[in-house]
């Protein structure tokens, strides 16, 4: 039992000391965020690689998210005969949980292991360094806007894999399986409440944003200096992300009830 | 000295004299560009002290050292060249930064530089269209956009065809001449640092050997003779293990080479 | 510097794409509007409102004019439904309010029914004409104990004399 219980803690006082990292690197990022200047024109970049460049993927995974949400939520409606409520399925699913988390998933494999791949190789050509030597402040310049991009291009993001999921339940609930239009769409925003779904579903993609943003940066800058350096870096990245992604979710949804 | 700097290195104590090329010679491993990165501030000494221009640096935060870092320039093995900016935007970066020149004005500088080093119509490329002997140019012309007091070149000549060789030599001995720059060069190159040094550190295992590179020559040391007669290779066995070495305040040589 | 036109518009696209996603969300299928045009607020007293919850739709002839804001019991231990109506509607004095449900199981929302007065309910009134909700249980219950003969109504009467 006692060698368990040491067993476990070697791993966890190594947790603590990384989250405890993450922290102050958190702060430092908080830190040169609120002095000028703005970096304005990195932070554009970094959404157009985070967020536009993610778009295609995200509308496509809508919408097959959503008229497979529409088949399998109308076979199983249809059932009690409550096909009617389809709409209301459909939207609740994609904006209560689909949405954020699937989006989120997406986008750390998609943009969050570009993003350490990219700062664990100016690390290891020393880039980072180079900057330090011109005297300006890798975090500030380098991390900073690709972390807030993330931050940003998340709800974003995630709302456009909604509104293509919608559109994904609408194409098979009505246009394939016959449902009235009218039926569909007035079931969707009967059933759901901005205060109750909407809301929690932009503050999950905002949380989720963050954490995507913070690991995948962190990681990068942390990262060993080498090919296999940065190659551990990005798998980790997108292991962390993803699973602290599932666990938040969980928490948040507890917590919030959304 | 104003601008002496005096780096100690694993129990080694070396100095840079002021106005004076030094080159730091050394096997691979030995420590030659962690003295620079000490310099610079990017490594920290677990011991002892760094004394740049009087000052001690190793006490002082990360903030401060920016502070140290703007009369420092730092021309890097490869460049360190920040590879999603063009040549132009590289070069403009430190200016951008820390000055409140105007965009053209800005642009001039660029250009003057760049023709110091024997640069034209580089601007718009990105640095990976750039060939070897062109990015250390550029990193060079780079180190150079804020008048550095004390400029810290790593390993200048590596991968270089010969002509490129003798060409950036030539660039920093003009340098150091025409500014009275002091600068320290770390390189294993054996012809070109009895060309162009005024001040030579020899790091031997465990001991330091300095001094111009005629007494090195002359040096009663088998060690230091076989070093510089049999370049690297030869040295590689020298460098088994390290014990404490002290070695003495050496009085600045000036000596010009080409 | 790096100065992309076409980077720059697309990314404003983007940000432009996800709010108007975004706002589809949240005003379309999330019926935000409701909470802006608010603004006449007025109450009503029920006996039973089973089930009714705040945020629920108040309309008039199937069209939504506000919304229920806040539920609690007042002296008399009467259901107080607080509404919130539109700012230009105007309700006759005697018109009622009652609790309905949208289908068999559907959610409960508060149906107006105008009257004939020629003067308007004001901020702060109370509509006085209330009919409370059904309660499914219990019509189910009534229905049952006609048909069994009432046993369970004797049951009950003892119980509620007791004390």
């Amino acid at each position: 039992m006692l060698r368990l219980l040491r067993r476990l803690g070697r791993p966890l006082g190594k947790v603590i000391e990384q989250l405890g990292r993450i922290a102050a690197f958190t702060g430092h990022i908080l830190a040169v965020t609120v002095h000028p200047p703005l970096r304005l024109r990195e932070f554009v970049d970094e959404v157009f690689k985070a967020g536009v460049l993610s778009i295609l993927i995200i509308c496509v995974s809508g919408m097959a998210v959503g008229m497979v949400l529409g088949l399998q939520g109308y076979n199983t409606l249809v059932r009690f005969g409550a096909e009617n409520s389809l709409g209301a399925v459909v939207g609740l699913s994609l904006i209560r949980e689909m949405g954020p988390v699937l989006t989120a998933l997406l986008t750390t494999g998609r943009a969050g292991s570009a993003v350490t791949a990219e700062i664990g190789a100016m690390k290891a050509t020393e880039q980072l360094d180079g900057l330090r030597m011109m005297a300006v402040d890798p975090i500030d310049y380098v991390i900073r806007p690709k972390a807030w991009a993330m931050v940003v291009a998340m709800p974003l993001l995630s709302a456009l894999f909604i509104v293509a999921g919608i559109a994904g339940g609408y194409l098979v609930g009505v246009v394939l399986m016959g449902i009235d239009s009218g039926t569909f769409l007035s079931s969707l925003e009967n059933a759901v409440d901005f205060d109750d779904d909407v809301a929690g579903s932009i503050l999950k993609s905002v949380i989720f944003g963050t954490l995507v943003g913070l690991i995948s940066t962190y990681r990068g800058y942390s990262a060993t200096p080498t090919s296999a350096g940065v190659s551990a870096a990005t798998t980790s990245t997108v292991v962390l992300a993803s699973v602290s992604v599932l666990i938040f979710d969980y928490f948040i949804t507890a917590l919030w009830r959304v | 000295m104003a601008y002496g700097s005096r780096a100690v290195l694993r129990g080694v104590s070396c100095a840079f004299p002021p106005g004076t090329i030094s080159v730091v010679l050394g096997g691979s491993g030995s420590g030659k560009s962690t003295i620079l990165k000490l310099v610079g501030g990017l490594l920290r000494a677990q011991a002892g002290q760094v004394v740049v221009g009087g000052r001690d640096i190793t006490s002082l935060s990360e903030s401060q050292l920016y502070g140290v870092r703007r009369r420092l320039g730092m021309m890097f093995q490869n460049g360190a060249l920040l590879d999603s900016l063009s040549v132009l935007e590289n070069l403009s970066f430190p200016l951008r930064e820390h000055s409140r020149l105007t965009r053209d004005q800005i642009k001039t500088r660029v250009h003057e530089r760049l023709a110091a080093v024997g640069l034209e119509d580089v601007d718009d490329l990105m640095p990976r269209e750039l060939s070897g002997g062109m990015v250390k140019r550029v990193a060079l012309a780079r180190a150079l956009m804020q008048d550095p007091e004390i400029l810290l070149v790593d390993e200048p000549f590596s991968g270089l065809d010969p002509l490129s060789t003798k060409l950036i030599e030539a660039l920093l001995v003009r340098i150091n001449r025409t500014r009275g720059m002091t600068m320290i060069v770390v390189s294993h190159h054996i012809p070109s640092t009895m060309r162009m040094a005024g001040h030579v550190v020899l790091l031997l295992p465990g001991s330091v050997v300095q001094g111009d590179p005629a007494a090195l020559r002359s040096s009663e040391d088998a060690r230091v003779r076989r070093f510089l007669t049999e370049d690297t290779d030869a040295s590689e066995q020298i460098l088994a293990h390290t014990h404490e070495f002290e070695a003495g305040e050496h009085a600045p040589v000036r000596r010009g080479g080409a | 510097m790096n100065a992309s036109p076409t980077r720059d518009f697309f990314v404003g696209l983007f940000v432009l794409a996800g709010l108007l996603a975004l706002a589809y969300m949240s005003f379309s299928i999330g019926n935000l509007q409701y909470k802006g045009t608010g603004g006449l607020q007025v109450f009503a007293t029920f006996d039973q409102i089973a089930g009714l919850k705040p945020k629920a739709p108040v309309e008039i002839a199937g069209v939504k004019v506000g919304q229920v804001i806040g539920i609690s019991l007042d002296d008399t231990y009467r259901a107080r439904v607080d509404l919130d109506l539109d700012k230009d509607l105007q309700l006759p004095i005697d018109s009622s309010a009652a609790i309905v449900t949208a289908g068999l199981l559907g959610d409960r929302y508060i149906q107006l029914t105008p009257g004939a007065e020629e003067t308007f309910l004001q901020p702060g009134e109370q509509i006085a004409y209330t009919e409370s909700a059904l309660v499914m249980e219990r019509l189910i219950g009534k229905f049952l104990v006609n048909v069994d003969d009432k046993p369970e109504e004797k049951a009950d009467k003892p119980a509620a004399h007791d004390p």
